[in-house]
């Protein structure tokens, strides 16, 4: 599991790659949770096209995420879920909560 | 049941062995000849049961979790998580979709609905303090003949 964090005039995205389940998003909670309270984004991209694997504890992660950024004044966003991902989600009814690109 | 192949796995409650269970299933479906998606679906239901067991039922102490997967005729995936764990005092009501006992870990409670989704049947059996016992069986579609 890695993730990249690019910050660019209050727009970021952080891309994902790796498989995401429970014990690998403790982590990745930790590091988006600490970008997201330091750096204070007005818009937040979580981008999934390197994803090739994910559970519902990505649907956690995007719930989390999103309560932080509307804490914080701002906004989240999913990018570039795969079908089988996009599947999980759908369950979910995350596309109620974050816009799906 | 007519078993046509099987495999055993244990291991213990580390949340690290989900990605374990889920590479074990891939390996032994290889022979099955899964679509992508058949086999991306079995993936994510068998690391819900398996976290499910690894969050819930070894919440207070460690143990060993079983997997079973079995090929059986026509093309039927059987699938048996086991744990011996603290069990589930209310299993409907665990399985009722955004249920969670572990709001803290950012648990969203659709691990259930997720195995439901994903599986052609699913069956929980579950006793406090015995432990919790999810089968799960999906059919594979014949595919390329």
């Amino acid at each position: 599991m890695k993730v990249d964090i690019k910050n660019e005039n209050g727009t970021a995205v952080a891309t994902l790659s790796g498989e995401l389940d429970h014990h690998n998003a403790k982590q990745l909670r930790a590091e988006l949770d600490r970008f997201i309270v330091t750096a204070q984004p007005r818009e937040l991209a979580i981008d999934f096209g390197g994803i090739t694997f994910m559970d519902s504890s990505g649907i956690g992660l995007i719930m989390g995420r999103s309560k932080l950024m509307k804490e914080c004044g701002g906004k989240l966003e999913v990018l570039n879920p795969q079908p089988y991902i996009r599947r999980v989600m759908k369950l979910a009814g995350i596309e109620r909560i974050v816009k799906i690109r | 049941m007519e078993i046509l192949n099987e495999i055993r796995f244990k291991m213990p409650s580390l949340s690290v062995n989900e990605a374990a269970a889920r590479a074990v299933v891939s390996s032994f479906l290889i022979q099955a000849d899964p679509t992508v998606e058949e086999l991306s679906d079995i993936r994510t239901a068998v690391s819900e049961a398996v976290t499910n067991a690894v969050v819930h039922g070894y919440r207070h102490r460690k143990g060993d979790i079983e997997l079973t997967v079995r090929l059986l005729p026509d093309r039927e995936v059987y699938i048996r998580i086991k744990d011996k764990g603290c069990g589930i005092e209310d299993v409907k009501q665990a399985m009722e979709p955004l249920f969670t006992t572990a709001p803290e870990e950012e648990r969203s409670g659709l691990g259930f609905s997720v195995m439901q989704s994903f599986t052609d049947k699913l069956t929980v059996r579950s006793a406090p303090e015995k432990g919790t016992t999810v089968t799960m069986r999906k059919r594979l579609s014949q595919h390329g003949g």
